[in-house]
């Protein structure tokens, strides 16, 4: 019970207790610390009180007791210092350290235990050892050394309470207790992510980073520096920390950022030696005379001196300015300001993304200028701005901590945001309602409440259908609706047809199961909207989002506690590079170009002429280039010959480019069409911002330097900048900064220097000292109006429809060891072991059919090219569904995606189209 | 080797990343997947119930039950079915000794187990010899394992093949009935419903619900009885009513079978005789506290007093007695450390059977977190004779100064070992001479346990100790728990008995603290062999009993200490 503040004694001492507060965490808060091994002073760690190093001796009763699970009570007399509890603590040191390897063998000679045990002056053990367990290396990312463990289950709170991985167990009793993974398998085959929480987590360096682990189990997590930073990739921007061993990264934790809590996934934490990768860009490079460009370059990116020869900085910088000054200083067809266009990316850093679009739009000339936000929730956003007139989250996704019912639709967060997944397993671990709707069964079903498989392309019809019963049964907040909105009436009668009946033939799920959950939905105290890809990559990509808006103002499940609308981001900056402006049609901070005031508000700000229309996006550029309208590109960190949908019809487009100058840090599948590749610095090599799926700015660090000759983006950004006649002359992020504060109001009260010291700030932000709002619109929507708008949205089936001879529906996605295109994750080593190799995942069903085992090799084709790769049995994939990862090269998904677009998102319907699967002839086993 | 290979003549638009020369994909998500066919029968075995997380021991012992071991492939089809993680499975799995895991590639145990008990008064018959000369003469469709305690130290050496628990066994009649299976348990004759309801019984129970009786009122009569907890803590057991009643509701109960201590067979003695008389105490505690729910909590060493709770508890809801499903018999699973209360209520939710901190007492955070009157299976039996017959019937049975009579589990080197109804209060001099016919032929009496593995070892010399709670039992830092009673010989080495009753702590301890995980294997690393390290046993059981979560580490120091202190001649 919380009540007040509690008076005891400690050691003699009054000490004052905060309600909840643990003997051991007011000890600690007055300066005295207690040994402790088995409680982690973290957040989201319960105290377990199994370890018995932190006994301490309360008047009055018969036996010790354990501070970090003891709360004290008004007048107890408590001592730490008392002979018996320290004798006691030192006995329970002994006895653990009577089965610990020596120190001098210690996987962890740094370790808490080891710390502690010479703190308390306890340096030998008169208790016969037991038989030490065999060590478990089966894990390309950890080392397993049960001899060390004490048992003290942090591990296993760590994987089943923080995380929810579920994978670590302590089996069996007394003295043959032991961790176990899953069936006591060792932990390379079990069902173990890699997030390493476990290692993190652990006292005595029974579980460690195999990267700081010598062969024979040896070790120490011994930096020499250490620096704080930003996870790159996914949209969750977990805080890390590099621990860093002769200039290079010897392992990563996670920190306590806002977003993360101290948590990663196996990407964040074991996901980085990329950068130290012999495929590293570390000299600018020049397509070589007479290198042909062709749709399918037959070029081995181990080796890019095969095909380019390596230059100067300046001669480099030169061709690649004078390329693009060319095309944009000449007339005629393909030329002109408008035949240029650049992809920025949302890998990079605000900064970089300012300067860039600010370059396409003050270099170049015209407002081409896009980025990967098109490919993952251009619609999202389009249906956002329209309604609610912000594109971004309403509420952090952390806000599931104050939320009853969750819906999660199309998304795979356990697989593309994990970290932001164990919230929500954590939420329904609590008792909270898990609504997942998704075609595809995946890891977060297990935790689902109520999962409801629709039938691919089905999702308006089944959201419809909801609101439908929220309508006939009034469950719709009529107070909020008044105060709040615009257009119920008109949706109301839309709605009126799509009874749970009807809709039920479309969407495969039975009307009393969507009864059921906009019941649930609509009387829940506080409800929360996630949404992911399979929403949003859609023809109808922008009505699934409107439906979800609808479906949440009608309710009033938004501005308050627990309660919001959520796209799940992507990219680690999608949300900032979004905001800074990489977009066609706006300016930074969604300034419309079209709008006057902003033309103003801009060209003042520039000091030059800007183009008043909106440019192209990702698709319709490259469908300009195959008009030969677009003749020249700058392409930064992009690499659509690997994520545009249709990507044969990309990389023909990439060919026929006069002049294509991609920056990036290494040879990727679209810098084989460069006529210049300028070497770049990898995320752990430079300074910069990046805003996350919750719109918390945060700082990354510059940990490393980078290899060769490779330069920082904005830099060379700005040296192309200057050569194409811009009077540029930023001295670095921080002065690009301070720019970007005065296009975007955004950033108010957020400034570098906040950034460096608070690592993390979340806009909008009320005053420099405040720390900026987490949920937001409860009062007014940032519409003209101030209410939210409903808008009706039409059953529009998918475009490319299985029939006889493509009989399946081919999806597309991520895996949770790839990162989009996996320029940089299939170069991690970690990674590379997990998932080494493309697949295609079917159902058992129809593995069973075609007479497939696992990891047999089938044909995937689609109108558009065809791939071949090893099947895997999945089982949450319905029948007649495949699935393909795109982040392999030698498979590539895109090959095959429909390019068709939603009309307002203008984003590709990646998630659906028609396809035939064949396994392939049985062949007589090779070597 | 896959059938299926990519063809040769198909290249990929663009070779592969240099990503270390080329890899075989992984052909399955990551992890051991569920086998459909296994998924099946446990399906099939589970016949429909609605899957409920605290059943998932129930749920194993079907499988245990049905195939004879648990395959990893049946626990992750659990699993799966349940929705819980494999990982979960399996640590409750083996936690507990009558679960047999049998992972991939391993062999199924043999068709027929046989459990040798090996505690104290077994050991005193003879066990380890008859152990390793089972094990020579078994067959290969025998297992021969050592067991603690089955609560029929009476009849010691004790063992059994399969359910079939037997007294007084020998080689020959364990491999005679291990040959002709003969592994079902034989079933003991009991008073029956009829039998206890024509000697008035339930009666009390009907007093109590029809407001004859009060709460207030028997929880005074209880008081004024002096009826205390016999399960081993003897906390006064109206005490425990008025606290557990202060809470705010929903209310459980939950009774304590699982009589482990090793040395104690009264509870079984009871049940086996008169189940109702215990039923209907249990009813009336529940009806005191207004419990939502009971839960019988038993042993699974005892399975006719699980078939005997099953049909009776059957028979009341069927005579109206009690609503359909409101006493829920739990069946455990091998596992000593379940008897302490809290860890039993760990493993009623489905657990592994691990102490609760405390506080909160389970009197306020009990099972599933709601307030919960736990009691033994004697306490509640005395209940209806009690309030039948008055409180002042009870209180007068004990010896000056101490009230009611106790049940001692007697066993050991007397003559007429057994359940001995006795005055509270009585000697061990008197429970030998007055009640067990003295000492066994040939035997002269050297030394006692007073009460069970963790009370501790006396001297003959403190053969003139009253038995009872707290007292100069306590002075002499032993205890009377559940009155287990072993009585020993000049025959006997009590270096011998402290390191059989470490083992046995060392075996069930639940692995949960240091001290007592860590302590009970060093301390017996140490006495192995007789060359004891007193200094440091002496500062070990210090730690242990300062520091350990729960009674089990607490009081397993007690044999060493109490040896060490009483008994200096056997270590010269």
């Amino acid at each position: 019970m919380m009540t007040g503040k509690i008076t005891f004694s400690l050691n003699g001492k009054d000490v004052v207790a905060e309600p909840g507060e643990t003997i051991w965490q007011a000890a600690k808060r007055v300066g005295t610390d207690i040994p402790h091994l088995c409680w982690k002073d973290a957040t989201g760690y319960r105290a377990d009180g199994n370890c018995r190093a932190c006994m301490v001796e309360i008047d009055g009763e018969r036996t010790l007791a354990a501070s970090c699970i003891r709360t004290p009570t008004e007048g107890m007399v408590v001592k730490s210092e008392s002979e018996r509890a320290k004798k006691s603590r030192d006995m329970v040191f002994e006895l653990l350290m009577a089965d610990q390897p020596a120190k001098e063998d210690a996987h962890d000679a740094v370790s808490s235990f080891w710390s502690w045990a010479d703190a308390m002056g306890v340096d030998a053990s008169r208790f016969p050892q037991r038989s030490a367990p065999a060590p478990d290396s089966s894990h390309p990312a950890m080392r397993v050394n049960l001899d060390a463990c004490i048992h003290c289950n942090l591990c296993v709170r760590a994987c089943r309470e923080v995380q929810v991985n579920d994978v670590i167990g302590m089996a069996g009793r007394g003295a043959e207790e032991k961790i176990v993974f899953d069936f006591d398998d060792p932990m390379g085959q079990s069902t173990c992510v890699a997030c390493g929480e476990c290692v993190q987590a652990c006292p005595t360096g029974a579980l460690m980073p195999a990267s700081i682990v010598d062969e024979a189990g040896r070790g120490a997590r011994t930096s020499d520096a250490e620096v704080n930073s930003v996870c790159p990739y996914c949209g969750v921007g977990c805080q890390i920390t590099y621990k860093l061993r002769d200039g290079e990264i010897a392992w990563v934790e996670g920190r306590g950022g806002p977003a993360n809590e101290n948590r990663l996934c196996v990407k964040g934490r074991f996901g980085f030696d990329y950068v130290s990768s012999p495929e590293r860009l570390t000299k600018p490079l020049i397509r070589k005379e007479g290198v042909a460009k062709s749709a399918h370059p037959d070029m081995d990116p181990t080796k890019p001196l095969d095909n380019f020869r390596e230059a100067s900085w300046e001669e480099a910088l030169d061709l690649a300015a004078n390329g693009l000054k060319a095309v944009r200083d000449g007339e005629g067809k393909g030329k002109g300001r408008k035949a240029l266009a650049g992809f920025g990316s949302a890998k990079c850093s605000n900064e970089e993304a300012y300067i860039f679009q600010k370059l396409v739009r003050t270099g170049f000339g015209s407002n081409n200028v896009d980025h990967c936000t098109r490919l993952c929730h251009a619609s999202s956003v389009a249906a956002l701005m329209e309604t609610i007139g912000s594109g971004a989250v309403t509420a952090p996704f952390n806000a599931v901590k104050d939320s009853d019912v969750i819906i999660v639709i199309g998304a795979n967060p356990t697989g593309n945001h994990p970290v932001a997944a164990t919230y929500f397993k954590q939420a329904a671990k609590r008792g909270a309602k898990l609504i997942l709707m998704d075609p595809r069964g995946h890891d977060l079903s297990k935790h689902a409440t109520h999962m409801l498989q629709f039938k691919p392309g089905g999702d308006v019809s089944m959201l419809n259908a909801m609101m439908n019963v929220i309508v006939e049964e009034e469950l719709y907040d009529k107070q909020y609706i008044q105060a709040h909105t615009d257009g119920f009436e008109k949706l109301k009668v839309h709605l009126a047809d799509y009874t749970p009946e009807k809709m039920s033939e479309i969407c495969g799920i039975e009307p009393d199961v969507l009864r059921d959950v906009a019941r649930t939905y609509a009387r829940a105290e506080a409800a929360i909207i996630f949404w992911g890809m399979g929403v949003s990559q859609h023809v109808h990509g922008t009505d699934n989002a409107r439906c979800l808006i609808s479906l949440a103002l009608m309710c009033g499940q938004t501005g308050r506690k627990g309660t919001g609308l959520h796209p799940l981001r992507g990219q680690n900056n999608v949300q900032g590079a979004s905001d800074a402006g990489l977009i066609p049609m706006v300016f930074p901070d969604y300034a419309k170009v079209g709008d006057s005031q902003n033309l103003n508000k801009f060209e003042d700000l520039w000091q030059t002429k800007l183009d008043p229309e909106p440019g192209l996006t990702v698709v319709e550029i490259m469908d300009a280039v195959h008009e030969g309208d677009i003749t020249g590109m700058y392409v930064l960190g992009e690499n659509p010959a690997m994520s545009d949908p249709d990507a044969g019809h990309a990389r023909e487009a990439l060919a026929k480019l006069d002049h294509l100058v991609v920056q990036d840090i290494f040879l990727t599948e679209t810098a084989m069409f460069a006529d210049v590749i300028l070497p770049a610095t990898a995320w752990p090599e430079k300074d910069g911002t990046v805003s996350n799926t919750n719109r918390t700015v945060q700082m990354g660090r510059k940990a490393l330097d980078a290899p060769g000759d490779a330069r920082p983006d904005w830099w060379i950004t700005q040296e192309l900048a200057k050569r194409i006649g811009l009077d540029w002359s930023y001295e670095g992020p921080a002065d690009i900064f301070a720019e970007m504060k005065l296009a975007m109001p955004s950033l108010d009260n957020i400034t570098w220097e906040r950034l460096m010291v608070e690592s993390g700030v979340t806009y909008p932000c009320l005053g420099p000292d405040q720390p900026g709002e987490d949920i937001v619109f409860g009062d007014r929507f940032p519409t003209a109006d101030g209410t939210g708008k409903f808008v009706p949205a039409e059953v529009i089936p998918p475009d490319e429809q299985p029939d006889e001879d493509y009989p399946f529906v081919l999806t597309t996605g991520r895996q949770l060891e790839h990162w989009h295109t996996g320029s940089m994750t299939r170069r991690a080593s970690t990674l590379d072991a997990i998932e080494p190799a493309p697949t295609a995942q079917l159902s058992p069903a129809d593995m069973k059919r075609f007479g497939l085992e696992a990891g047999d090799f089938v044909r995937v084709e689609t109108r558009r090219g065809t791939i071949e790769l090893a099947a895997r049995p999945t089982g949450g994939i319905p029948e007649g569904v495949v699935f393909l990862p795109f982040a392999y090269v030698e498979a590539a998904a895109n090959l095959l995606t429909n390019p068709v677009l939603d009309p307002f998102g203008k984003i590709p319907e990646f998630k659906f189209c028609a396809a035939r699967v064949e396994p392939l002839k049985v062949t007589e086993a090779a070597e | 080797m896959n059938k299926h290979q990519p063809s040769s003549d198909f290249k990929p638009i663009r070779p592969g990343r240099g990503t270390g020369g080329k890899r075989k994909p992984r052909g399955f998500p990551k992890g051991r997947q569920v086998d459909p066919a296994a998924l099946e029968e446990v399906q099939a075995l589970l016949g429909g119930r609605e899957v409920q997380r605290d059943h998932l021991i129930e749920y194993l012992h079907l499988i245990q039950d049905k195939y004879g071991h648990l395959s990893a492939a049946h626990m992750a089809a659990l699993g799966s079915h349940m929705r819980i993680p494999m990982a979960e499975v399996y640590e409750v799995a083996t936690f507990y000794d009558h679960f047999d895991v049998v992972k991939e590639g391993e062999e199924a145990p043999a068709e027929v187990t046989i459990r040798v008990c090996d505690s104290l008064s077994c050991a005193l018959a003879g066990a380890e010899d008859l152990i390793a000369d089972l094990k020579q003469k078994a067959g290969k469709d025998v297992r021969v394992l050592h067991a603690p305690c089955m609560g029929r130290c009476h009849c010691a050496p004790a063992a059994a093949v399969g359910k079939n628990y037997m007294d007084h066994v020998t080689t020959e009649s364990l491999l005679q009935a291990a040959e002709s299976r003969d592994v079902k348990p034989h079933m003991p004759n009991y008073q029956s419903l009829e039998a206890y309801k024509a000697e008035g019984g339930y009666g009390v129970l009907e007093t109590c619900r029809t407001g004859d009786k009060t709460p207030d009122g028997v929880i005074e009569e209880l008081l004024e009885a002096g009826l205390r907890g016999l399960g081993g803590a003897g906390f006064p057991s109206g005490q425990k009513w008025k606290f557990v009643r202060m809470e705010q509701g929903p209310r459980y109960m939950c009774i304590n079978g699982d009589e482990g201590e090793p040395g104690t067979f009264k509870d079984r003695h009871y049940l086996e005789t008169k189940p109702h008389q215990f039923l209907e105490g249990m009813l009336i505690g529940a009806w005191a506290v207004e419990a939502k729910r009971v839960y019988i909590y038993m042993r699974d060493e005892y399975p006719t007093v699980l078939k005997i709770l099953a049909d009776e508890i059957t028979a009341i809801e069927e005579a109206g007695i009690v609503e359909p499903g409101y006493v829920e018999l739990r069946r455990g699973a091998g596992a000593y450390i379940c008897g302490e209360e809290s860890a039993m209520i760990e493993s009623i939710e489905g657990k592994r059977g691990l102490p609760r901190h405390r506080p909160p007492f389970v009197a306020k955070v009990g099972v599933f977190g709601k307030p919960t009157l736990v009691h033994n299976v004697e306490t509640v039996y005395w209940m209806p004779e009690i309030l039948a017959k008055g409180a002042e019937w009870f209180a007068s049975q004990g010896k000056e100064g101490h009230k009611g009579a106790r049940s001692y589990s007697v066993s050991g080197r007397v003559k007429n070992p057994g359940v001995v109804l006795a005055p509270a209060g009585i000697t061990v001099n008197e429970l030998i001479n007055d009640y067990c016919g003295g000492m066994l032929d040939g035997h002269s009496f050297k030394g006692y346990l007073p009460g069970g593995a963790s009370g501790g070892i006396l001297p003959a010399s403190k053969g003139d100790v009253p038995l009872d709670f707290g007292g100069p039992l306590t002075e002499l830092g032993c205890l009377v728990g559940s009155h287990a009673v072993v009585v020993m010989s000049d025959k006997d080495d009590m270096r011998d008995a402290a390191l059989n009753l470490l083992h046995f702590f060392e075996d069930e301890s639940c692995g949960q603290c240091t001290p007592c995980r860590v302590g009970c294997e060093k301390a017996t690393k140490i006495m192995t062999g007789g060359d004891w390290d007193q200094e440091l046993l002496t500062e070990l059981s210090g730690a242990m009993m300062d520091a350990s979560i729960c009674g089990l580490g607490q009081a397993a120091p007690n044999p060493i200490l109490t040896v060490m202190k009483y008994f200096p001649e056997e270590f010269k």
